[in-house]
C-alpha cells in the first residue's frame, strides 16, 4: 500500500511536466522549427529589396501622430552616424532579405524546452523565445531590438508574445512604432515551408492591430551569408545635434507616390479605411481614379 | 555546467529583477557592472556598490525614504558614503535625510573645519545651485532642511571620484532640465546617470523658474549621446539610466535626442514667423509626440514643453 501511494505520487508529478501515456516526453508539444530558413522572396519584393517608396502609407492602419511623425522624416536622417547600423525591430525585420536560423535550448538533464532561438542574419540578431513560462520583465528593464518573447504552443502553431521593444520601423519610410508596442506572432510549420504571422499593436501610432504575413522556405544547403557588420561613418559634416527633419507642411515627396501610381494623395496617406476593400468604392464614388 | 553557465549569463544581462515587491512597491535591477537601479520610489536612484561601500545618485521622494534604505541595504551591507545629487527637485533629494543618516563619512586627523558632525552621515555631492536652491540666504526659511543639503559643492566643469575600484564623474550640465543638472558617469560600468535631462516618460520637463532652458536641455542630450557608445549590432555598450523609466541605451537616448531636436526647430521656426505662444500652441506642432510623451497632467505636458521652448527661445539674453 505504501508503495503504491508512492507510485502514485509519482506519476502525479510526471503528469505536471507533461507526460502523455506511456511514460515522461521529454520532447513536449508542437513541432520542430530547427533548421535554416530563408524567405520567400518573390513576396513583397518591393518591400525588400529597395524599400517603400516615400509617403506610400497606403493600407497602414496609422494614427495621425504616426502620419505626422513619417511626414517629418527625412531620409536623410540615415546619414547621421548614429542612425546607420539601426537593427530592423522584430516586428518588421521578417519583412527584409535574410536568412534565419532557428534551433532549440532544452535543459540538459530533463531535455525540458527552456526557450526557441532564432538567428537573423540581417543585422545579426539573435532571438530568445523563452518556452519555460517565465514572466516578462518589469517596466523598468531594458528595451531592445528583439523585444523580450515567451512562446506557447496552440497545437503545432507557436504563438510569440514580445514586449520590451525599441522604437521600430512600421514602413522604413518614416513611419515608426514607440516602444510601447506588443508584438504577437505565429509559426506556422507546413512541412518544408513556414508561415510567420506578425500581429502588431500599439496604440499610440496604429488605430488597430497591424498583420502581416510573410513565408519561409527551409534551406538543406549550406553556403548563405550570416554575418552583417555595421560600421557607422560621417557621410556629411554637419553642426553637432544635427537632425534631418521636414518642417510641417514642407515635406516635398507628398504628391510623388500618389502622382506615379494614380491615386488620390489622401489614400497614399495611408490610415485603417485605407486597407479595406469598400475603400475603393469610397474613392469611385467620390468621382477619384 | 552548461546550464549553469546559462544561468550566470543571465545574472550578468542587464534588467535583471534582483528584488520586486507588490504593485506601487520598489523595483531593483541590475544595469551593469557595479551599478544598479531603484525605481518606483520618485526618481530613478542608481545604486553603485563595492569594497568600499555604496554610492547612491539621488534619493527619490522623502515618503519612500524607508523603503528605499531597505532596497539599498539589500544590495549591500557596507556603509553608505556618498550621495550624489543630479538636480534639486524633490523627487530625487527627497530621500537625502534617510539616506545620509544611514550611511556615514570616514573622517580623520586632515578633516577642517567644525569637527563635531563630521562623520555623520554620509555625504552629499551636487552641482552648487543644488545648494542655493535647498538652502536659503541667511537669516530667511529654507525650503529643504539643512541635513538634505549637500555637503560639497562643485561650480564648473566636472567633479572627480575613485570609489569601489571606478572612476566616477560628474559633469555639470548648464541651463538643461534646471540650472543644476549633473550627469554621473561610471567608468569603469560603463553607466550615465542622466537626471531628469532624459526620461522615457514623458517630455522633459524643462525647469525655467529653475533656470532649464531648451538649448542647454538640447546640448546636454547631445553630451550623453557623445559619451554613450551602443554595443555590438546597435545595442547595450554604454547603458543610460533616464531620471524617469526604463533603463536605456544610445538609440533610445537618440530617438528622444532627435524629438527633442525636432520640436524645437518647430518652434524656433514659428517664432520666425512671428507667432505668439498661444498660436504655436493651438499648431499642434508636437502632436506626432503626444501620444507617446505628451503628460496628462503634472509635469511633462505638451502644453508645458512648448511654452518652456517658446520662453527660452524668445528670452532676451
Amino acid at each position: 500500500m505504501r508503495m503504491c501511494k508512492a507510485s502514485f505520487a509519482l506519476a502525479l508529478a510526471v503528469g505536471a511536466w507533461g507526460q502523455g501515456p506511456g511514460g515522461y516526453n521529454p520532447v513536449g508539444p508542437g513541432v520542430s522549427l530547427q533548421g535554416n530558413w530563408g524567405p520567400v522572396f518573390h513576396e513583397d519584393a518591393h518591400e525588400r529589396g529597395p524599400g517603400p517608396e516615400l509617403v506610400n502609407y497606403l493600407g497602414l492602419p496609422i494614427t495621425d501622430g504616426a502620419r505626422m511623425y513619417g511626414l517629418a522624416w527625412d531620409a536623410s536622417r540615415f546619414t547621421i552616424p548614429e542612425h546607420q547600423c539601426e537593427v530592423h525591430i522584430v516586428s518588421y525585420i521578417y519583412r527584409g532579405p535574410y536568412n534565419l536560423r532557428i534551433w532549440e535550448d532544452r535543459d540538459p538533464v530533463s531535455q525540458r524546452l527552456i526557450a526557441i532561438k532564432q538567428y537573423i542574419d540581417n543585422y545579426q540578431q539573435t532571438r530568445t523565445i523563452w518556452m519555460d513560462d517565465r514572466p516578462h520583465p518589469p517596466d523598468a528593464a531594458p528595451h531592445t531590438w528583439m523585444g523580450f518573447s515567451t512562446g506557447k504552443w496552440d497545437g503545432n502553431i507557436l504563438t510569440v508574445y514580445t514586449t520590451h521593444l525599441k522604437w521600430g520601423w512600421i514602413r522604413r519610410n518614416g513611419l515608426r512604432h514607440t516602444d510601447q508596442a506588443t508584438l504577437t506572432e505565429h509559426f506556422i510549420r507546413h512541412g518544408d515551408h513556414l508561415t510567420h504571422v506578425s500581429i502588431l499593436t500599439d496604440p499610440i501610432t496604429l488605430t488597430e492591430p497591424l498583420i502581416k504575413t510573410q513565408d519561409l522556405v527551409l534551406r538543406v544547403q549550406n553556403g548563405q551569408t550570416w554575418l552583417y557588420p555595421c560600421e557607422p561613418v560621417v557621410e556629411i559634416e554637419r553642426p553637432r545635434g544635427t537632425v534631418p527633419h521636414y518642417l510641417p507642411g514642407e515635406n516635398p515627396f507628398i504628391h510623388e507616390f500618389a502622382d506615379q501610381y494614380h491615386i488620390p494623395a489622401e489614400a497614399a496617406l495611408g490610415g485603417a479605411q485605407t486597407a479595406y476593400p469598400e475603400y475603393e468604392s469610397k474613392l469611385k464614388q467620390a468621382g477619384t481614379k | 555546467m552548461r546550464a549553469v553557465a546559462a544561468v550566470l549569463a543571465l545574472a550578468a544581462a542587464p534588467g535583471i529583477v534582483l528584488a520586486q515587491g507588490n504593485s506601487g512597491e520598489l523595483v531593483t535591477l541590475k544595469v551593469q557592472g557595479n551599478v544598479y537601479v531603484i525605481s518606483g520610489a520618485g526618481g530613478n536612484i542608481a545604486v553603485q556598490t563595492g569594497d568600499q561601500g555604496v554610492l547612491v545618485v539621488d534619493t527619490g521622494l522623502a515618503a519612500m525614504s524607508d523603503k528605499v534604505v531597505a532596497a539599498i541595504r539589500k544590495l549591500s551591507d557596507k556603509p553608505i558614503q556618498y550621495i550624489i545629487n543630479t538636480h534639486v527637485h524633490p523627487d530625487h533629494t527627497g530621500g537625502n535625510v534617510a539616506v545620509r543618516k544611514a550611511g556615514l563619512t570616514y573622517v580623520g586627523a586632515n578633516v577642517t573645519g567644525n569637527l563635531t558632525d563630521a562623520g555623520v552621515g554620509a555625504q552629499i555631492w551636487a552641482q552648487d545651485n543644488v545648494l542655493k536652491r535647498m538652502s536659503a540666504p541667511t537669516g530667511q526659511q529654507a525650503p529643504t532642511p539643512f541635513d538634505a543639503w549637500p555637503t560639497e559643492t562643485y561650480l564648473t566643469g566636472r567633479k572627480q571620484l575613485f570609489f569601489n575600484g571606478e572612476p566616477i564623474e560628474i559633469v555639470y550640465q548648464p541651463a538643461a532640465h534646471t540650472d543644476g543638472d549633473s550627469l554621473v558617469i561610471f567608468r569603469r560600468s560603463d553607466v550615465v546617470v542622466a537626471g531628469d535631462i532624459f526620461v522615457t516618460t514623458t517630455y522633459p520637463f524643462i525647469d525655467v523658474d529653475r533656470g532649464g532652458s531648451i538649448q542647454g536641455e538640447v546640448d546636454a542630450l547631445n553630451n550623453i549621446m557623445d559619451i554613450a557608445i551602443p554595443g555590438l549590432q546597435d545595442e547595450g555598450g554604454t547603458y543610460i539610466i533616464p531620471g524617469h523609466g526604463h533603463i536605456c541605451d544610445q538609440p533610445d537616448l537618440l530617438e528622444y535626442r532627435d524629438m527633442v531636436t525636432i520640436i524645437r526647430d518647430r518652434i524656433q521656426a514659428a517664432i520666425k514667423k512671428g507667432m505668439t505662444l498661444e498660436q504655436v500652441k493651438a499648431a499642434g506642432l508636437t502632436k506626432d509626440y503626444d501620444g507617446r510623451y505628451g503628460a496628462k497632467t503634472g509635469f511633462g505636458t505638451a502644453d508645458m514643453f512648448v511654452e518652456a521652448i517658446y520662453k527660452t527661445l524668445t528670452r532676451k539674453k
